[in-house]
């Protein structure tokens, strides 16, 4: 059997995942002769459309996008969310908190048809994903990780405890003691708690796990005298669509 | 009778998608276009009605390779507006972590993404085989420069302890030497890079145009400043506007600018010809080394610019670092805001060249409007038109070689087609 054909494609995003892709590889070159990359637009010239495992990158915006979408489905057997945008939605779906036709006239006044879009949505709303690499951007050790996995046909090990058990570990001062808000304590861990290793409080960018713990978000709250509505206004930083799926 | 035919549909190796249109009958130019196709994102609707403090955060995710670049402006136009002002420990750390950004996307740019059309190349894979050495260079500057933003801000994508204000994270001493004994080794790398890219043969293509960077008197201006042209003309960045005229065109969900002339330059060149003087003495001798010197007329040199910047971001962080370590770093908090409703204007010359974001605030501290230029977006005109008269002068050449010429033309410009599409303008009212 021959090497794996990986391709990656991207939608609406920054490409900061496909960088950090990059990155990781550089140390991480062993991975390099595992694959064979067939497709990566921002890093070769080679294009081609005859691989097994695909990585998207972004959130789906437009008609147009869905039936590209349906394409690398359809050739891949292995289809993996790669990054918050293609994951949740990501800040790409901050966009649906405003009416449609506002925020194409707010952008392109006159000329708002000349760009179709609609309401940002991760690709899990239009096609069947096989598995996720969480997080905005991505962490490289946690992609290295899923690969590994995945090259081996095992499930890949994303965790379904919060970032707060991670950031125990690391022996940081929590960040509610510095007087800003978190999200840690129902937000899915595996980027090693770096947001608040570096002072500042966890943002929700990699999802909320399976089973929050609502009552010591509260609790921790209470402590704090914040409320929960005023830490929902940060989670919809990048948890918009999952938001407004729920309120329906 | 000439006929050429070129589709390039989304150009490789470049951020983002964009697609080449050729179109050539009976040796006359039809039709020479390079067109954005990149999905609209909508972050200028968007970002309204989000808190002043999230607002670096948010329009940091338009790109993850300027992300601090972004990061940077949307703080400067925030602290503007709110009348915030940064420490100088804040100030020298935010140059140190800009210039890790520049060396980082300029290496990518110019060994990653540039170097393998020289090389006959579809990537810098194959060159792992052929010219290790040069991978290995590029690798270690790319880890140098990715390092040093993390040491300052948790990650160079996206930059985490970057707050209005100041950094809610400090690096310690000892990070700081052992920073500063790589970015001394790292002076004999950038001599292999300058030697390398001087041996490179730049197509000979040149067409006069407008330059349009930041300008400041005492120093290689990235962060604040003026705005300067070519052309003489001078603005404060409040009136950004006065420069950057935007107009949306059908093809394109980037929109174009134009100034004194038909369209305007920005990104390294525009910097190297507009603020040569300020360059430090070795960015100058590479300079030399690459046959450069301002006025620089040839867009394809925009890659050579951008190794001269390499020099002058490793010798300033040098002295970046030893004035840090001079002075001791202390953990600061970043200062406590009053709201009030206020408009900023923040700018930077980030690697694509001078960035703009303004925004609104109401008097709760919320976003109530927004509007961001990038680099991108203002060169596209110029690109397009370096196109027009590029093409009838290789017409004549194999079909190949004209592709190969114009995605080269199009790269040289290190387009940020993800920023470009995600920011169009707005009519404040």
């Amino acid at each position: 059997m021959g090497k794996p054909k990986v391709a990656f494609f991207d939608f609406a995003c920054c490409e900061g995942c496909q960088l950090t892709v990059i990155d990781a590889l550089q140390t991480h070159v062993d991975l390099l002769g595992a694959v064979e990359i067939v497709n990566f637009r921002e890093a070769t010239s080679r294009q081609e459309h005859d691989y097994q495992i695909a990585f998207i990158e972004g959130s789906i915006t437009r008609e147009q996008d869905e039936e590209r979408l349906y394409r690398i489905r359809e050739q891949a057997d292995l289809l993996v969310a790669l990054g918050t945008c293609a994951h949740l939605g990501g800040v790409n779906a901050l966009k649906n908190l405003h009416p449609l036709e506002d925020a194409r006239r707010w952008v392109y006044g006159d000329k708002a048809d000349w760009y179709p879009t609609y309401p940002a949505r991760p690709i899990s709303a239009v096609v069947e994903v096989d598995a996720i690499i969480p997080g905005c951007p991505i962490d490289r050790e946690e992609f290295i990780r899923v690969v590994k996995a995945v090259l081996v046909g095992k499930k890949p090990p994303i965790p379904d405890y919060p970032v707060c058990v991670e950031c125990k570990k690391k022996g940081n001062v929590c960040v509610y003691e510095l007087g800003r808000p978190c999200l840690g304590p129902v937000i899915r861990a595996g980027c090693g708690a770096i947001c608040p290793t570096y002072g500042a409080g966890c943002e929700g960018c990699r999802g909320l796990i399976p089973h929050p713990n609502e009552d010591a978000m509260k609790e921790v709250l209470d402590e704090f005298g914040l409320t929960l509505d005023e830490v929902m206004g940060r989670f919809t930083m990048f948890n918009t669509y999952q938001v407004q799926e729920q309120a329906l | 009778m000439t006929t050429v035919n070129i589709n390039v549909h989304h150009v490789t190796r470049v951020e983002g998608h964009g697609d080449i249109v050729v179109d050539v009958k009976n040796g006359e130019l039809i039709k020479c276009q390079f067109e954005v196709v990149e999905a609209p994102r909508f972050f200028e609707a968007f970002v309204r009605g989000r808190p002043y403090h999230e607002l670096s955060h948010i329009t940091s995710r338009i790109c993850g390779i300027c992300a601090v670049g972004h990061s940077t402006a949307s703080l400067r136009a925030t602290e503007k507006a709110l009348g915030v002002e940064p420490s100088e420990q804040t100030v020298l750390l935010r140059k140190l972590l800009f210039h890790g950004e520049t060396i980082d996307s300029h290496v990518l740019h110019t060994y990653y993404l540039v170097a393998p059309d020289f090389l006959g190349v579809p990537s810098v894979i194959p060159l792992v085989e052929t010219h290790l050495e040069v991978v290995q260079r590029a690798l270690k500057i790319k880890k140098l420069s990715g390092d040093l933003c993390a040491m300052v801000a948790g990650r160079h994508t996206h930059p985490i302890a970057m707050a209005v204000g100041g950094f809610t994270h400090t690096p310690t001493e000892r990070e700081l030497r052992d920073m500063q004994a790589r970015l001394v080794d790292a002076r004999a790398d950038m001599d292999e890079t300058v030697a390398l890219f001087s041996t490179l043969p730049w197509p000979d293509f040149e067409r006069e145009t407008e330059y349009v960077s930041l300008k400041k008197d005492d120093e290689y201006a990235y962060i604040d400043g003026t705005i300067v042209t070519s052309d003489g003309f001078s603005y404060p960045i409040e009136e950004y506007r006065k420069v950057t005229n935007e107009e949306c065109v059908p093809f394109s969900t980037a929109k174009w600018t134009h100034h004194n002339r038909e369209s305007y330059m920005v990104g390294a060149l525009a910097r190297f010809n507009n603020n040569y003087d300020q360059l430090h003495p070795r960015a100058k001798e590479a300079a030399a080394k690459l046959g450069m010197k301002p006025i620089c007329y040839n867009p394809f040199l925009n890659s050579g610019a951008q190794v001269v910047e390499m020099v002058h971001c490793i010798e300033d962080s040098i002295r970046i670092v030893d004035e840090l370590l001079t002075r001791g770093v202390q953990p600061e908090n970043p200062p406590a805001v009053e709201v009030k409703a206020c408009e900023g204007v923040g700018s930077c010359d980030v690697p694509r060249g001078i960035l703009f974001h303004n925004y609104v605030y109401d008097e709760d501290g919320m976003c109530a409007e927004a509007n961001c230029i990038i680099p991108t977006n203002q060169n596209m005109a110029n690109l397009n038109h370096d196109m027009k008269v590029l093409v009838p002068q290789i017409m004549d050449k194999p079909q190949d070689e004209i592709r190969l010429t114009l995605e080269m033309l199009v790269r040289a410009y290190d387009p940020c087609i993800s920023c470009s599409a995600h920011f169009l303008t707005v009519t404040f009212v």
